[in-house]
């Protein structure tokens, strides 16, 4: 309960000002395209310089938190995802906005990520402990089957054909291969310079979701005079509480994903979602409705990447160990003013500590309140003309790739995905299984290596791959994934028409 | 350090006299760009940050610096990018890390060497040190030795890659004691290799001097050995590989500085030479490197060029069978 003692800290004028400050810029920059968590608050740090440890802290805690958030609205307006934890969020979100329903999507997605985040945060709050211990559970082996299981899900997630969907899982774990590889040094396919650092995952992001999309809408602005103007849908924000308590559900499942995988050190916060996403889909009656404008989809998306946001704290809390690339960057806050997260955070400097934590609970509820104010004035951009939206979608395309790491490089791959994915498209593949091989592969090829480079030194591959509780346990769920998956394509199968098959 | 200090105003007022020569007196006269080849929040993004934000006092270059990452495959990216694409005219600067970039252009496959760049001065050394688990049963150098010699090939170890600091100090140790270790490269860096040290994935790791102390202060890891020619300020209770009868040098340190491409005009080298180190040296900048457990080691040009040419010869020898 020592946190309840340093909450008034998070209150003082200069301190709730950095509050407000961090949350409402975290909210435009994560709703800018391109710029992800990590850049938003690695571009905060020089400002830290100045302030207090806490103070400091506050801003980033603020600002990691809101971006997070954020990145919902593109993915919902726009269907560019901001960074990989707002990939699930297009799947249902965009076609909800293209509906006229924009307006309610950002505002369950801005609930459902504050019922997420509060939960997040009160787990690092209480349990920072036992969740230490099981973030270092998770070892070679263990984040290898995980990936797998990941793997398991490519072909079902948004796609009408399994064969369809694990097709384009292919060919995303083939641009994965893209690049230096850091473990063994080795070069594949590296035809250009540009691609020597591998394919950025935020650049393919944007131009397999946004580009598509920008070519849709300039072939249809030379058809007709493009005018095809969507009516905004008002939507009351207590419909919204409604509708979150009418998914009870997915909103477990999105909260509880989002705060065990987030947990897993250098996996969590970009899967987190996409499961998330996808074990509510196997869960619910409405399975069908997925991707087609659900609520629950929003719900289950957006719940599962806030949750995370704690839980990823805790290795660089307690174990002084960076998970995420985000973390890392918040250690550098730390750093700066002399503090080593560890015992020495708890023990000598609780005040920083807590209330660190605890503003980023506030700052939960603050984002959520703008964010809801947002809602209404942001979803007004459905309502722009189609060719002047394509426009402006190809510029923050451009400008979003190009500032990732500040390289025409990634904006020439940005294009170039973007304009394969929309021939694509034409053949029924879909971007959000790509982008889960593209995300799965480096992390199932390292973990891979690694684990065999342990194993063969030590007792061999098949005891180190397939003993151990967890690996057993991982393995299990893998094949009951599978199982499931082959048995909803049998059963649907009967009930599919030859028309349906062919199309 | 006077003596040091004495010296760089020397070369200060004997520089501005050839800047003036070459017409470059009033540099530089607008902000400068860092190029860190890693990402943002990594060590050596982090430091540069520090010693950089005092680069627009009067005292020192009289405008700011700004860090331009460019991160991938290991550096690889970033240097190539500073040794081919970029404008050679003293307003793009970019970071080094040795062993690094030396040991990837020995390996080949990049598009820049030891001649591609001019340093400017070093600000850091890390060097790399042993590290074990809290509850690991070995206490000394001498019990991990003994245990590879007696068990070829089965002390599993972290590192952060391939022909990094870490890869390098593994080598050197195998060499030194005429065993073989398992050397694990971790992809995600340091951090990753230090969590397999901690979760007790490996037996033991070779990690930076900065995140090992900041793990022992953690009370995660024991620290048995430094691969430096003297122990380090951090943690004057460990002994270096030498005292533990391992023949390592200090080839593995991590030096981190600035440098510049090749064909940038020597008026604005010889100003940034003379300038640059004296930032460094700035209070200020001293503070927060120490807070930060980031140990400091500032050279100047020419000691870095006498720095870098030996180390690529250590190199070569070293990565000779590889």
């Amino acid at each position: 309960m020592e946190f309840l003692y340093y909450f008034g800290d998070v209150f003082t004028p200069i301190n709730f000002g950095l509050l407000l400050l961090g949350t409402i810029g975290g909210l435009i920059l994560g709703a800018t395209p391109g710029l992800s968590p990590t850049m938003a608050v690695a571009l905060l740090i020089p400002f830290t310089f100045q302030l207090q440890a806490a103070q400091g802290l506050i801003l980033l805690g603020a600002a990691y938190t809101s971006t997070v958030a954020g990145g919902a609205v593109s993915a919902i307006l726009l269907k560019i995802p901001g960074a990989p934890a707002n990939i699930a969020t297009t799947l249902d979100g965009h076609t909800m906005a293209q509906k006229g329903e924009g307006a309610k999507a950002l505002q369950i997605s801005f609930l459902a990520s504050a019922v997420g985040g509060i939960f997040g945060v009160l787990l690092l709050i209480f349990l920072t402990p036992v969740l230490a211990q099981w973030a270092l559970a998770f070892g070679p082996s263990h984040l290898f089957w995980l990936a797998i299981l990941g793997v398991t899900v490519i072909g079902s997630l948004d796609s009408k054909s399994v064969v369809k969907g694990l097709l384009s899982g292919c060919i995303g774990l083939w641009l994965a291969t893209i690049g230096f590889d850091d473990i063994m040094g080795a070069q594949r396919f590296i035809f250009h310079p540009a691609l020597g650092g591998g394919i950025n995952i935020i650049a393919a992001l944007i131009g397999l979701f946004a580009i598509p999309q920008v070519i849709t809408m300039f072939a249809k602005g030379r058809k007709g005079d493009g005018a095809e103007v969507l009516k905004v849908q008002k939507h009351p924000i207590s419909g919204a509480f409604r509708e979150l308590f009418r998914n009870k559900r997915a909103m477990g499942i999105g909260t509880a994903v989002g705060s065990v995988i987030g947990l897993i050190p250098g996996v969590g916060g970009q899967i987190a979602g996409l499961v998330a996403y996808d074990q509510s889909k196997k869960f619910s009656p409405d399975r069908d409705k997925f991707g087609t404008g659900h609520p629950e989809g929003v719900i289950a998306a957006e719940s599962a990447n806030n949750a995370m946001v704690g839980p990823s704290l805790v290795p660089l809390l307690t174990l002084s160990i960076p998970g995420s690339p985000t973390a890392a960057v918040l250690l550098g806050g730390l750093l700066i003013h002399g503090i080593f997260p560890g015992t020495d955070l708890f023990d000598n400097h609780p005040d920083v500590a807590w209330t660190f934590i605890n503003s980023m609970l506030i700052g939960q509820v603050l984002m959520c309140i703008f964010g809801l104010y947002v809602a209404g004035l942001a979803a007004r951009v459905a309502q722009v003309p189609q060719s002047v939206m394509a426009a402006v979608v190809l510029g923050l395309a451009v400008f979003g790739s190009y500032s990732v790491q500040s390289s025409m490089g990634d904006v020439y791959v940005m294009a170039a995905l973007g304009v394969m994915m929309y021939f694509l498209e034409r053949f029924g593949f879909s971007a959000a299984p790509l982008v889960l091989g593209l995300i799965l592969g480096p992390i199932a090829e390292a973990n891979f290596i690694q684990g065999s480079m342990i194993a063969n030194a030590t007792d061999g591959l098949g005891p180190y791959f397939l003993g151990g509780t967890l690996n057993i346990f991982l393995i299990v769920v893998v094949i009951a994934s599978i199982a499931y998956s082959g048995y909803m394509e049998l059963r649907s199968r009967r009930y599919t028409s030859k028309e349906e098959i062919i199309a | 350090m006077k003596k040091l200090l004495a010296g760089a105003a020397i070369a200060l007022t004997a520089m501005t006299g050839a800047s003036f020569a070459d017409g470059h007196a009033n540099y530089p006269e607008r902000p400068i760009m860092m190029m860190v080849s890693y990402g943002a929040g990594g060590a050596t993004d982090f430091q540069a940050r520090i010693v950089t934000m005092t680069a627009g006092n009067e005292d020192a270059l009289g405008m700011p610096i700004a860090i331009l990452n460019k991160p991938g495959a290991g550096g690889r990216v970033g240097w190539n990018w500073l040794a081919g694409q970029a404008e050679a005219d003293g307003y793009t600067l970019g970071a080094y890390n040795i062993p690094h970039f030396i040991a990837q252009s020995i390996k080949g496959g990049v598009e820049y060497s030891r001649d591609s760049f001019e340093p400017i001065a070093n600000w850091g050394a890390d060097p790399a040190v042993m590290v074990v688990g809290a509850d690991s049963e070995f206490n000394t150098m001498e019990d991990v030795v003994n245990f590879a010699k007696e068990n070829p090939g089965k002390l599993t170890t972290s590192g952060a890659g391939l022909f990094v600091g870490h890869h390098i100090a593994a080598l050197q140790m195998e060499k030194a004691c005429g065993c073989s270790m398992a050397y694990i490269p971790t992809k995600g860096g340091g951090a990753a290799a230090m969590k397999a040290v901690i979760a007790g994935e490996v037996m033991a790791g070779i990690n930076n001097l900065s995140d090992a102390f900041r793990a022992r202060e953690a009370g995660n890891v024991k620290i048995l050995g430094v691969a430096d020619l003297e122990r380090n300020d951090f943690m004057p209770d460990v002994p270096t590989m030498m005292e533990a009868g391992l023949d390592v040098d200090n080839s593995s340190v991590n030096f981190r500085g600035v440098m510049v491409p090749k064909g940038t005009p020597q008026g604005i080298i010889d100003k940034l030479a003379a300038t640059v180190p004296t930032m460094f040296e700035n209070s200020r900048v001293q503070g927060k490197m120490k807070a930060g457990g980031s140990p400091m080691h500032i050279m100047t040009r020419d000691e870095v060029l006498a720095m870098w040419e030996k180390r690529e010869q250590t190199l070569k020898e070293l990565l000779a069978g590889l």
